[in-house]
């Protein structure tokens, strides 16, 4: 019997890393004394899944690729698959093209975040979180704080925070990631950063030297 | 040092111990399901609360707490027993209720715990997490339902047995502790997580559903399936041994047990001689003891002493070595051998034979050489114990022999014998590192003796000790690693060609009318030669047996009251457990029967008269389970020229480890785990 921790799916039959993910690693393995390499466990199982991103149009993280990892930093394999599972933002089993990831935190729910997951589902037609839309588009998780209660409900796809979202700015979003496009990620009400909605109401001038 | 009072008792510990084991000082059992005082702290169970003065007011976990002069200790007060209490409630909330089918009922910590600091009733009415079980392999069996995440088994996996297969993925409440992807636990001593598994989610795999505690004899043994004299408890219920269980010896196996040696007791079971047999126009037919007796004094009839000849095998106590050579000395033969893998071992002197620097004295080592020996495979308990050194001082090892994984790195410096020379002249680098250590170790196995230039490996490598010193008034460092249990002590008792004798390959090649295998089934039988009247005496009907014209069924080690003498040259003394089946009979008594039959009536009848000739012998049967460590002071070494070396790589005599004698190759565990090693990755279950 498999383990439900275990792989389940189909896995690649191999896995190297090419000559991106070779220079990423070199600079990333240097950062730690000599002895020290499994420090970079972390960083290296990121490049794994950029690496498998930019090959399959899927960030996830094949046992191949934990492999991987071990032999190159000196670790047993079961050391590296311990923090590859341990840890949310490695998926261990494909995902869709786009990762929309829903804070539903309490800020973000307080400020709607109920109202995004339901936008997405419509959008995409999951039903529920951790599934992936039939197209193979859109995977959707629910994550915790993302750390950016200021403007929530946050909306994270991929790397990139969408902030200040409600129901049509997700559909919208949505659909322009449908066709290719990438709006540029950050609040979506036009706000400065974090600054209160309509602008800065402090620091509004700097000091008389 | 600290003085801690610990509930009024005052203690005084040595610095950096932590409060748990101070309690453990001072009388007072703190309960643990986490720690162990062999594997690292994981401090994750909590069930170690206590109660520290003059600390912010919360409990805390003694396993992992230092202790401070002056710190006064509470481990009953109100707030440990509550908090206790609480830890307990915590960990039965997804503990599965099913301990009338738990093999670890009865001998469960959980359990015992749950006596004293458990609740009557759960509050918890949601269901409980259900963890899919995981296939380890053909020994342990897992039922992860029950497991409380102690992580014991990671942690003496990792770092006792340096096989790291398993750990815990996914964390909070989706943790499982498995191997992540299936295959079987790679380790030799993989049976111990068995043991330190203290709820009932890992148990024997062979002995599941067999036996409760309580209907089993316990009865005190040695284990004598390799060479380490691990000390083991045998359960037994009736006349079958149903499980087999280290004791604790720090100076021997520290609290370790070898997969073999636990698992492969249902060979007991199979392919026993329980009735004597005798080859009658080239085909065997069961026989009575006399008849059998009858045939042996026909043949011995009218034969000189010389044309007479005995060879004991791995497994035998030194009792019936004893009175094997006694007879044969009563026949006026002296063409005895214990060698029977052909080993060039020296019985001249004693330190030429023995693990001087004993298993214990392995800690204190700064460098080790090993010399055509896989420690793994042919002592797997002693093999944790130099995982142990190198994990505490990092010092070197080096091999020379086939280059494996021994569970800690090891420089490899070459195959061939010829490498010893270089080390002597200095030519090679690990010269160095040998001549600079205070306290140097070289083992040699039996690899590099049982081969045509085992004498001359045999005297290089004891020239190469007495050159980087490792032989000195306070310090032993040449070893011997044997793989045979009864060996140490057949060379004690002098069992070895007399003047004039026969060694094994002359009784082999047609220079006997009479061999008397004692269990020797070491060798191939097809060498003895056509004319040969072959007397088989032993437990199984392996190789020597379907060679035999007589056989005189024995008792197994299990079966019998027995003195081992272990590869550091301890002697040790095993207890009869159960009683040999059918008609078979302990050894030494069968010797004895048969000498008065021929008027040649041995000197003792009983077995505490057969000792106390023992003892005379050699002291060293006079002190069992004790054995004084000695220095080296005399450099001359085992005869033999230690130039003469061939070319030859030395390979380790114990090619699979779960098939090394007649009990593991009669066993269907020990064949479901060679099974099992040839395929890493286990079909699903
Ligand atoms: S299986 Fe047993 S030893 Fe291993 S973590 Fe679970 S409870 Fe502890
Ligand atoms: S709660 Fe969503 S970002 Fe903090
Ligand atoms: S024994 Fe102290 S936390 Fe487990």
């Amino acid at each position: 019997m498999a383990a439900t921790n275990g792989p389940a799916f189909e896995q690649p039959a191999s896995f190297a890393f090419d000559a991106d993910s070779e220079a990423e690693l070199a600079t990333i393995v240097a950062r730690y004394p000599a002895g020290k390499q499994a420090s970079a466990v972390i960083p290296a199982l990121y490049i794994v899944q950029k690496q498998m991103k930019r090959d399959t149009g899927s960030a996830w993280v094949p046992l191949k690729g934990m492999d991987a990892v071990g032999a190159r930093l000196g670790m047993p394999p079961i050391r590296v698959y311990e923090v590859a599972t341990f840890y949310f933002m490695f998926n261990m089993k494909p995902i869709g093209k786009f990762h929309l990831q829903v804070c539903t935190t309490t800020p973000c729910w307080l400020r709607g975040s109920d109202a995004v997951t339901a936008a997405c589902q419509h959008a995409t037609g999951i039903k529920n979180f951790g599934e992936t839309s039939a197209d193979g588009i859109f995977t959707m998780t629910e994550v915790e704080c993302l750390g950016a209660c200021v403007n929530a409900p946050i909306l994270q796809v991929d790397d990139d925070f969408y902030e200040d979202m409600d129901a049509g700015k997700v559909e919208a979003l949505l659909a322009a990631l449908r066709r290719g496009e990438r709006p540029p990620a950050g609040s979506m009400t036009g706000r400065q950063t974090s600054a209160p909605e309509g602008g800065p109401t402090t620091l509004l001038f700097a000091p008389e030297a | 040092m600290p003085k801690v009072t610990i509930d009024g008792i005052v203690v005084e510990v040595a610095a950096g111990s932590t409060i748990l084991q101070a309690a453990e000082q001072a009388g007072i059992e703190i309960p643990r399901f986490c720690y162990h005082e062999r594997l690292s702290i994981a401090g994750n169970c909590r069930m170690c609360l206590v109660e520290v003065e003059k600390t912010p007011p919360k409990p805390i976990a003694s396993c992992g707490y230092p202790v401070a002069d002056g710190m006064v200790v509470h481990t009953d007060s109100p707030m440990v027993r509550k908090g206790r209490r609480g830890v307990m409630e915590f960990l039965l909330i997804n503990h599965p209720l099913d301990c009338p089918i738990c093999d670890q009922g009865g001998e469960c910590d959980l359990q015992d715990q749950a006596m004293g600091f458990g609740a009557d009733h759960s509050r918890y009415d949601e269901n409980k997490r259900a963890v899919p079980d995981k296939n380890l392999g053909p020994l342990v069996k897992t039922s992860m339902n029950r497991c409380i995440h102690c992580t014991r088994c990671i942690r003496f996996i990792t770092e006792v047995a340096g096989v790291p297969d398993l750990g815990a993925t996914a964390r909070g409440e989706h943790m499982e502790v498995g191997t992540y992807v299936e295959k079987a636990l790679g380790s030799e001593l993989s049976g111990n997580i068995i043991d330190l598994c203290p709820v009932g989610a890992l148990t024997s795999k062979p002995y599941a559903f067999v036996a409760r505690p309580w209907e089993l004899q316990k009865v005190d043994s040695i284990d004598v399936l390799d060479a380490v004299g691990t000390n083991i408890r045998i359960d037994a219920r009736g006349t079958e041994v149903l499980r087999i269980l280290p004791r604790i010896n720090e100076d021997v196996n520290e609290e370790w047990l070898g997969d073999k040696s636990r698992f492969a007791l249902d060979g007991l079971k199979r392919r026993r001689l329980d009735r004597p047999w005798v080859r009658e126009n080239g085909k065997l037919r069961a026989a009575t003891w006399d008849q059998a007796f009858d045939a042996i004094a026909t043949k011995l009839k009218g034969l000189s002493g010389d044309r007479i000849g005995a060879i004991a095998g791995d497994l035998v106590d030194a009792e019936s070595v004893l009175a094997l050579k006694d007879l044969l000395a009563s026949l006026g033969s002296t063409n005895v051998d214990c060698r029977q893998d052909g080993a060039r071992l020296d019985a001249s002197r004693r330190d030429f034979y023995c693990f001087n620097t004993s298993i214990a004295g392995i800690e204190e080592a700064d460098a080790i050489l090993i010399v055509g020996s896989n420690p793994r495979k042919e002592a797997p308990v002693l093999n944790a114990r130099i995982r142990k050194a190198w994990a505490a001082s990092g010092l070197p090892v080096a091999v020379i022999g086939s280059e494996t994984d021994l569970t800690y790195p090891v420089l490899h410096l070459g195959t061939g014998p010829s490498v010893l020379t270089d080390l002597h002249s200095g030519s090679n680098a690990f010269a160095t590192i040998l001549a600079n250590a205070k306290k140097p170790m070289i083992i040699v196995g039996q690899g590099a003796l049982a081969r045509p230039d085992g004498t001359a490996i045999l005297a290089a490598a004891w020239r190469l000790a007495a050159h980087v010193g490792a032989l000195s008034f306070d310090w032993h460092g040449f070893n011997i690693l044997h793989t045979a249990a009864g060996r140490v002590g057949a060379l004690d008792l002098g069992f070895v060609p007399g003047p004039n004798g026969k060694g094994v390959d002359a009784m082999l090649d047609g220079g006997l009318d009479l061999l008397w295998l004692l269990g020797a089934d070491g060798f191939d039988s097809a060498r003895i030669a056509a004319g040969t009247f072959v007397v088989y005496q032993g437990h199984h009907g392996d190789a020597g047996a379907q060679r035999a014209d007589v056989i005189l069924p024995g008792a197994a080690y299990t079966e019998k009251s027995g003195t081992y003498v272990n590869t550091e040259g301890r002697a040790q003394r095993g207890f009869k457990a159960v009683y040999p089946p059918g008609e078979a009979r302990e050894d030494w008594t069968i010797l004895r029967a048969f000498s008065a039959i021929i008027g040649k009536t041995l000197p003792y009848d009983t077995i505490e008269a057969l000792r106390a000739r023992m003892e005379q012998i050699n002291p060293v049967f006079g002190r069992v389970g004790f054995m004084p460590r000695f220095g080296c002071s005399d450099h001359t070494g085992p005869a033999g020229d230690p130039s003469v070396l061939s070319d030859a790589p030395l390979v380790s005599t114990v090619p699979n480890y779960y098939a090394t004698d007649p009990i593991s190759r009669a066993s269907p565990t020990m064949a479901a785990c060679i099974e099992a090693q040839s395929q890493p990755a286990l079909a699903a279950e």
